[in-house]
């Protein structure tokens, strides 16, 4: 189905099933024990081996010699396969920035350089351990501070300029009777999903099947066939399960590259999983950032001037955290100028994690916003309200498929008591807590992408969904089977929903907030198939209605198991889009509210209430998507407050790589948290007028919370994460 | 920071002085013997009473309580998140206390009864903690689930026995369920994809119940 046109109305429309707050149809294996995760599928294969996996102890520079005479002689082992036992690196797919595995070369700290396949995890731990590796070290650039000054543009997609340009900045800003010219930093950030990256690899002859954890299948599949230099069609990638991704599982990793060589060179199944102090450095993360932000406004708050730049640091071949994406698009003025810059470094790849580009670039827009707002001497929300735009600055005739940002803003002002906020800081005081009130807007674009499902109406009238999509948590199990039962007039129980299976048509998959509304309107795609058969098998025309059980038409109504009485009916279609994203700019939006305590004696922050306000088109589940959001809240908490990936500058590594050193938020931190949603189907997104909204929670809310913070504190701080050490000497004289 | 200086040159440093000149040899590895490949493992036989049934194991002697569980007894449901102790995926319940299984050693464990998240409830039966957990949607990829829930079963245990907790005003006055106690007490399982807000709801919910 090609969806070229806005979405008239249809079943989905009814809202029978699909937007109403339903728990998840996969909740019972989950909560009980009883879901499979990739590592710990003991059926799939028989006489499964462990493998364990080594690391470089150096950043940069070469393995000389590799001894694994002592690991091969020890207790249980099956197989040892070094780097060195590959002249090169093996290829890498164009996901992927560092080789995985392969050759003399050390590209970064924990890059993939062994793998010891014994018949337990402790023996081939215990293996691991002796083997023996010379490096000739070489320098490296590990200090982003250091390297961003002479740090090339990044250039121009699709043959853009360098340097986005709107109108004449230089000239605006120097007229601007108010200005704002800031600098910020956000750091080094880990997905730190709970499961670690884990695989399952077994042969059979010349074929593999591989039980992983990736929220991307199709593309796991084919950077896997890349990788390991044999047809995709003889791979088979299975996740039906997946212990959280946040990006970090969008691209294959070592554990899959290293579980199929292992399992090869053992002759048996191989399992394994990187260790949790592997993760850090072996894998992805988002990279650090130093920001500039330049706003001209007149004295009445009308900006005239927006300028963002931003500059990260990738090894070599690798992209720019797009921090300043959003500032394109987020508020009306005139004169605009925006770019990055990209550095070469030595650490480990950065690649996408949860929001990319948007998380760090609104935590740094959004806390400029609040101190233009404060110079102008006006209220933020009113601040924001006013310089809203409904088109693309850029290009005026464009405008947004449904953008009710200032809705989100006056709503959550109203639900949250905005009005009691004390505009001058470090005024509000409760014991030995200073108190304040911030506020952000969250942005995210609405992305298409196509995907395909496959429908089966089973023997006795139940439903099979089967489609590669996957749950990363996102609850991609419950839509789906809600758009089946919606679309096929059953219950929610009335249909089975089959995932993350590569043999399976492919979908969106899990990444950049797109999934939900892509892999269900694919699965409509397949129910509009679907129906016609059914109604066609009945003696039915296309106008027949599905209810009940039920296919109606007229006087009619027939059983839906009916139709399969002589044996199963399959419907298999995808979703894919014409034009209507070039002709509408489709994205979410949102206001972040936090009210926040800071210790007067300690300077210990302390979350205290925390609302959202989302615009993201129809909701397909509100209890899972306030879940989303209230868990990319979270997520922002520690980016706001806690998380930073310590970079050793001499030797080139995450320091803290593990999860005492590096901090998420736990329940501590965590206050309950609300959540509303504006209701406002998109039609130009797809049939079922859905948008993202996984990502769009953390858009904004850090800023919020480093607003809430100044307005607790008066003190500044535009380093991220807002650590004690960096107020405590500023904070108010205690009385 | 001054105090380093007693230290004199760290080895590393005299690796960083050396890679500002130019590329270096180094080399890690093992200094110690290894063990010849006819070794076997030393193993040692275990008994554990886990979910109401006893099992005989004779296992490596390194084998964590958490491995005994998942890869000898396929009681997949105790999660590995970080193997030291950090995040609480593995936690289970050892003779009515709460641990975490990757930190210490089935051997430790000989005639100890120990609950998972299967022997909690069923997917046909469920533990009010884990319909709670479903109707509170209390988790979202799943993977730190049932350590939340074993977690959060033990709490509500902890707080009706009047073990104290770091928040409590008083230490020896009854603990109460309120949102800080249970905030306080769950903070050694980490949720990454961040359903706390919704853990603390389902937490409530079966404390109200039992209540």
């Amino acid at each position: 189905m090609k969806f070229e046109t806005p979405a008239g109305k249809n079943p989905i429309d009814q809202l029978k099933v699909v937007g109403r707050a339903t728990s998840r149809i996969d909740g019972r294996l989950k909560t009980t024990g009883n879901a499979p995760y990739a590592y710990e599928q003991h059926d799939v294969a028989a006489h499964q081996a462990y493998g364990f996996v080594v690391g470089a102890a150096i950043a940069k520079g070469r393995i000389t010699a590799m001894d694994t005479t002592l690991a091969r002689a020890a207790p249980g082992v099956v197989a040892v396969i070094g780097t060195l036992d590959h002249a090169q690196p093996l290829p890498k797919s164009r996901f992927n920035t560092a080789h995985l595995f392969g050759g003399p070369q050390v590209e970064h700290y924990h890059q993939a350089i062994a793998l010891v396949v014994a018949d337990s995890f402790e023996q081939a731990r215990a293996a691991a351990a002796l083997i023996r590796t010379d490096y000739a070290r070489e320098p490296g650039q590990f200090d982003l501070a250091k390297a961003a000054p002479d740090a090339p543009l990044v250039p121009g997609s699709k043959g853009k300029p360098d340097v986005a340009r709107v109108g004449d900045f230089d000239t605006a800003f120097t007229q601007a009777p108010v200005q704002l010219d800031r600098s910020y930093t956000t750091p080094d950030e880990s997905h730190a999903m709970m499961e670690p990256h884990a695989t399952i690899a077994a042969w059979d002859g010349d074929r593999l099947t591989v039980w992983t954890s990736n929220q991307m299948i199709a593309w796991g599949k084919a950077s896997l066939a890349t990788t390991l230099g044999m047809p995709p069609e003889k791979i088979r990638l299975n996740a039906p399960f997946i212990g959280g991704g946040f990006g970090g599982k969008l691209f294959i990793r070592a554990d899959v590259v290293l579980a199929a060589l292992g399992a090869k060179a053992a002759g048996r199944p191989v399992k394994l999983a990187l260790t949790r102090p592997m993760m850090m450095n072996n894998t992805t993360h988002r990279p650090a950032t130093i920001q500039r932000v330049r706003l001209g406004a007149t004295r009445d708050g009308k900006l005239t001037a927006i300028a963002h730049s931003s500059a990260s640091g990738d090894l070599p071949g690798g992209d720019p955290e797009a921090a300043v994406s959003q500032t394109q698009l987020l508020y009306a003025a005139p004169h605009r100028e925006t770019f990055m810059k990209l550095a070469v470094l030595d650490l480990p790849e950065g690649n996408a994690m949860r929001a990319p580009g948007e998380a760090p670039g609104l935590m740094v827009l959004e806390m400029a916003m609040d101190e233009m707002a404060e110079k102008l001497g006006m209220d933020p929300v009113e601040f924001r309200i006013l310089n809203d735009t409904q088109v693309d600055p850029a290009k005026p005739d464009r405008s947004f498929s449904q953008r009710h940002l200032i809705e989100c803003l006056r709503t959550g002002a109203e639900k949250f008591g905005w009005s009691k906020r004390n505009p001058k800081p470090a005024q509000v005081r409760e014991g030995r807590w200073l108190i304040g009130m911030g506020v952000a807007a969250g942005f995210r674009n609405n992305l298409l992408m196509k995907s395909a499902a496959r429908i089966r109406l089973e023997r006795g009238g139940r439903l099979t969904v089967e489609t590669d999509m996957t749950d990363i948590g996102t609850g991609s199990y419950t839509i789906l089977a809600q758009t089946a039962a919606e679309m096929m007039g059953v219950p929610l129980d009335a249909v089975t929903v089959k995932l993350g299976d590569s043999d399976f048509p492919a979908s969106a998959g899990s990444g950049g907030q797109w999934g939900g509304n892509n892999s269900t309107a694919g699965l409509y795609a397949a129910c509009v198939k679907l129906r016609a058969m059914v109604a066609q098998t009945l003696g039915l025309s296309e106008n027949a209605h599905f209810a009940d059980g039920k296919v109606i038409e007229g006087e009619k109504a027939l059983p839906l198991a009916q139709a399969a009485r002589e044996g199963p009916l399959t419907a298999e279609d995808l979703i894919e889009y014409g034009t209507l994203d070039k002709q509408y700019q489709q994205s979410t939006f949102a206001s972040h509210f936090v009210e926040a305590a800071v210790d007067a004696y300690t300077g210990e922050t302390r979350i205290r209430r925390m609302l959202a306000v989302c615009d993201a088109g129809r909701i397909l589940n509100p209890k899972a998507a306030r879940s989303q959001v209230i868990g990319a809240m979270t997520m922002g908490v520690g980016a706001a407050l806690s998380e930073e990936l310590a970079v050793d500058k001499r030797f080139g590594y995450f320091v803290n790589h593990d999860l005492a050193g590096y901090e998420v938020a736990v329940h501590a931190d965590i206050p309950h948290q609300e959540v509303m949603f504006l209701d406002y189907p998109d039609d130009k997104s797809s049939p079922m007028k859905a948008k993202g909204v996984g990502e769009l929670g953390l858009c904004g809310v850090g800023a919020a919370i480093a607003n809430a913070i100044y307005n607790a504190t008066g003190v500044r701080v535009r380093d991220y994460p807002i650590t004690l050490d960096k107020h405590l000497e500023h904070l108010p004289v205690l009385a | 920071m001054k105090s380093g200086d007693a230290f004199g040159f760290s080895r590393r440093g005299v690796l960083v002085g050396g890679s500002a000149a130019g590329a270096v040899l180094v080399h890690a590895g093992p200094v110690q013997a290894a063990p010849a490949k006819g070794d076997v493992p030393v193993t040692m036989p275990v008994s554990l009473e886990v979910n109401g049934t006893r099992h005989d194991l004779q296992l490596d002697t390194r084998t964590t309580l958490l491995d005994a569980l998942r890869e000898h007894l396929h009681l997949i449901g105790t999660k590995k998140g970080c193997d030291h102790g950090q995040c609480g995926a593995c936690t289970v319940i050892v003779n009515g206390e709460r641990i975490n299984s990757c930190l210490s050693l089935a051997l430790q464990h000989q005639g100890d009864k120990v609950t998972t998240i299967e022997g909690l409830g069923t997917p046909d039966k469920l533990h009010p903690m884990q319909a709670a957990f479903i109707e509170h949607d209390g988790f979202q990829c799943g993977y730190c689930t049932p350590g939340q829930i074993c977690s959060a079963v033990a709490v509500l245990g902890e707080i009706r026995r009047g073990v104290p907790s770091h928040v409590q005003e008083d230490i020896v006055a009854a603990p109460a369920v309120s949102n800080q106690e249970l905030r306080e007490r769950m903070s050694g399982n980490i949720c990454r994809c961040g359903a706390y807000s919704n853990i603390m709801e389902a937490m409530q919910h079966v404390a109200g119940e039992s209540a």
